[in-house]
């Protein structure tokens, strides 16, 4: 009885062996095929551009908006010339599934079996690090949406991004807290598990402390991310009395710290990063995140540029509706890199990189020039939250220095 | 590094204390039970937890059923669910009388196949557990600000303690239950309905489970597929502490816990990050210097 089950399984597995054995090599031969009539294809008038974003996994929303701004900039500029020549680009889209090993291979098989000439994207800093080392391998440009991580570009020429990284928006938040709201002492909560909420929180005391001139003027407490209880670490911040709170972790758990703060009774202003900015902060946090503030990168009310108008507009006349910050900043991407791709007049890689890196592109959310990492100084926009009509509200613009 | 807070702050912590304390208690229970009659650690526990969470989502938020019937609906249902994981994922491995260790095997399974299930259906977007005035209404008693839920959820757990504690000791179905964590063959043997017994008992284990994530879910009320883990580990926790198998030691280990979580972030404000580890570091000290936690009996082993 057990020979002929082991028998039968040990067939199982080596038929199962051929058959992925064939069907690996016949993929194999297929996309070898692809990538001969690619070459064909780009030698043509075609530019393919990579399209690298979380279609599926945590970040899938994200991914989605963002690649709707990707589509809108093309619909507008299909296509650019290139010495006389005008040539069709072409998006080719590529799933990271919100992961970091995928966005390696993702971005691994948009530079070699695609030939795309450069890639955008993508959501979220944790795929665009995944994507790093093979974009620096591949000799590829790159440009990031909405991955405000600082090791998104270090060490890597061959990485850009449009939007400001996060030291930037803790120091923002400083400023604003100590010109705008005057408070001499601010209580800062954070993540410590997360990086995007340590280097917010890391920034925002420095800055802060420098502003006061005072190494007391800031309380801090930590959690974790997946943390569901804040009550002692709200009680302890509130008993040294702060004039506002920062947390800038992820909605998820700030939703919830901030509830529990108002059950405890602490009716401090409390401030934020740019992931506050989705409906589900509204739905968990319900009354009790109600005005409180935070940065990001959009709004359709700042004036950020005299390009910001007419983009609202026209995204309000196709959708009826706001579009969201990272719309904006996907639009600007792909302005930027059509900017790049007739400034240099040519697709070769290390010409087309030192054409971004050059880039003086004035575009929907700000001026957008690239420091020797390949990051933006851009403006950014305070928002508040309000519950009544589940909207963000635009409260001010903060330039950067 | 150590802190003193002033009275009103420790009066403050006190009361988080014995709200965080009491829920882990309340969930702590329901572990211990399946523990103490089948020697089994029900993995599972938490995810039952979890999908209890999602019931009442459902019920109140979508289907707009009052509160206090959708409480029914929940709990009737989480028991349901319980007895339905018993039947399928424990039954069959002790009906082929297949050792302890393929039983918590399985556990685990049911555990991933929960948690992956609700990713599926409900996806992994957080819901948002439905606000009831009547619970979560504040309440400030002299310098200390806290909700409803505070004295509520003590009172729920005591007396549930109580009611479990009647049930196993002076109950006929409790005697059976007694019975089979002490021999499951010589009581087969005696005529106890085994099988019908021990559906019995995840029944109810996972009813209680349903309550503790109810009043989980008024105080933290964001759902997600993995919310269990975290309690789930800190209840477990709390039950081997307390001495797993014993249904006073879980309250004592879960007051315990609550108490030590929030009293570390009180006097050692810097860890506030690591909390966890406090739980964790008490699971060791408990295991190398108490093995058979505060309340457990002496297990000797026949040989």
């Amino acid at each position: 009885m057990k020979k002929a089950l082991a028998l039968t399984l040990s067939l199982c597995l080596l038929s199962g062996a051929m058959l992925s054995g064939c069907g690996g090599s016949a993929t194999d031969t297929a996309t070898d095929e692809t990538a001969a009539e690619d070459t064909a294809e780009a030698t043509g008038d075609v530019i393919k551009i990579g399209v690298l974003q979380p279609m599926t996994g945590a970040y899938a929303a994200g991914g989605a908006i963002e690649t709707e701004g990707i589509k809108i900039a093309n619909e507008e500029r299909p296509t650019v010339t290139l010495d006389g020549v005008e040539y069709t680009i072409e998006l080719v889209e590529a799933d990271n599934k919100s992961d970091k090993v995928e966005a390696s291979t993702a971005a691994q098989r948009l530079i070699e079996n695609d030939g795309v000439a450069a890639i955008i994207g993508s959501y979220s800093s944790v795929p665009s690090i995944g994507a790093g080392e093979a974009i620096k391998a591949g000799e590829i440009p790159a440009i990031g949406v909405s991955c405000t991580n600082p090791l998104v570009t270090e060490g890597n020429d061959w990485y850009f991004r449009v939007c400001f990284i996060d030291p930037y928006q803790g120091t923002v938040m400083a400023h604003y807290a100590y010109e705008e709201l005057g408070a001499a002492k601010v209580g800062v909560a954070y993540d410590v598990a997360s990086d995007y909420s340590t280097g917010l929180a890391q920034y925002f005391m420095e800055e802060f402390k420098t502003l006061t001139g005072d190494d007391a003027s800031i309380v801090e407490a930590t959690y974790q991310t997946g943390d569901q209880d804040f009550s002692a670490q709200i009680t302890n911040l509130a008993a040294a009395d702060p004039d506002c709170i920062f947390a800038p972790g992820n909605y998820t758990e700030c939703a919830l710290l901030i509830k529990q703060a108002r059950q405890l009774g602490v009716e401090l202003p409390i401030l934020g990063g740019d992931t506050w900015e989705i409906d589900d902060f509204i739905e968990v946090g319900g009354d009790e995140v109600d005005g409180v503030v935070f940065s990001t990168f959009f709004d359709s009310n700042a004036d950020l540029s005299s390009k910001t108008g007419e983009f609202v507009q026209n995204y309000r006349d196709a959708n009826n509706a706001e579009p969201a910050g990272v719309t904006a900043l996907a639009y600007d991407a792909y302005m930027l890199l059509c900017d790049a791709l007739e400034a240099c007049g040519t697709t070769e890689h290390t010409a087309l990189r030192d054409a971004i890196a050059a880039s003086e592109y004035e575009g929907v959310t700000g001026f957008t020039s690239f420091d020797e990492n390949g990051d933006p100084s851009k403006p950014a926009v305070i928002k508040t939250v309000n519950v009544a009509d589940k909207t963000f509200d635009y409260v001010t613009t903060i330039s950067a220095e | 590094m150590i802190v003193m807070p002033t009275m009103a702050v420790f009066l403050q912590q006190l009361c988080n204390a014995l709200l965080l304390g009491s829920l882990f208690a309340l969930i702590s229970v329901g572990y211990t039970m399946v523990y103490g009659i089948l020697r089994l650690i029900n993995f599972a526990h938490c995810d039952i937890f979890m999908m209890a969470m999602y019931i009442a989502y459902y019920s109140i938020a979508v289907y707009f059923v009052p509160w206090y019937i959708s409480f029914i609906i929940v709990i009737v249902a989480t028991a349901l669910l319980g007895i339905i994981v018993e039947k399928v994922a424990y039954a069959p491995l002790r009906k082929q009388n297949a050792p302890k260790i393929s039983m918590l095997i399985s556990a685990i399974g049911v555990s991933y196949f929960l948690e992956n299930f609700a990713t599926v259906i409900f996806s992994g977007r957080p819901k948002t557990f439905p606000q009831i005035k009547f619970f979560v209404e504040g309440l400030k008693i002299g310098p200390v600000n806290t909700l409803r839920l505070c004295i509520y959820v003590p009172v729920i757990t005591a007396v549930i303690m109580v009611i479990l504690l009647l049930l196993i000791n002076h109950t006929k179905s409790g005697m059976a239950m007694r019975a089979i964590s002490k021999d499951l063959d010589t009581s087969k043997l005696m005529g106890i309905n085994v099988n019908k017994t021990i559906s019995f008992t995840f029944g109810v284990g996972s009813a209680i489970a349903a309550v503790g994530s109810i009043l989980w879910g008024l105080k933290y009320n964001q759902i997600t597929p993995t919310l269990g883990i975290m309690p789930g580990f800190k209840c477990f926790i709390a039950a081997v502490i307390g001495g797993i198998g014993n249904v006073k030691g879980a309250v004592i280990g879960g007051l315990m816990l609550g108490f030590i979580e929030i009293m570390a972030v009180t006097f050692i404000p810097s860890l506030t990050g690591y909390k966890d580890v406090f739980s964790f570091v008490l699971l060791i000290i408990i295991l190398l210097y108490k093995p058979n936690g505060i309340l457990g009996e002496k297990i000797a082993d026949k040989v």
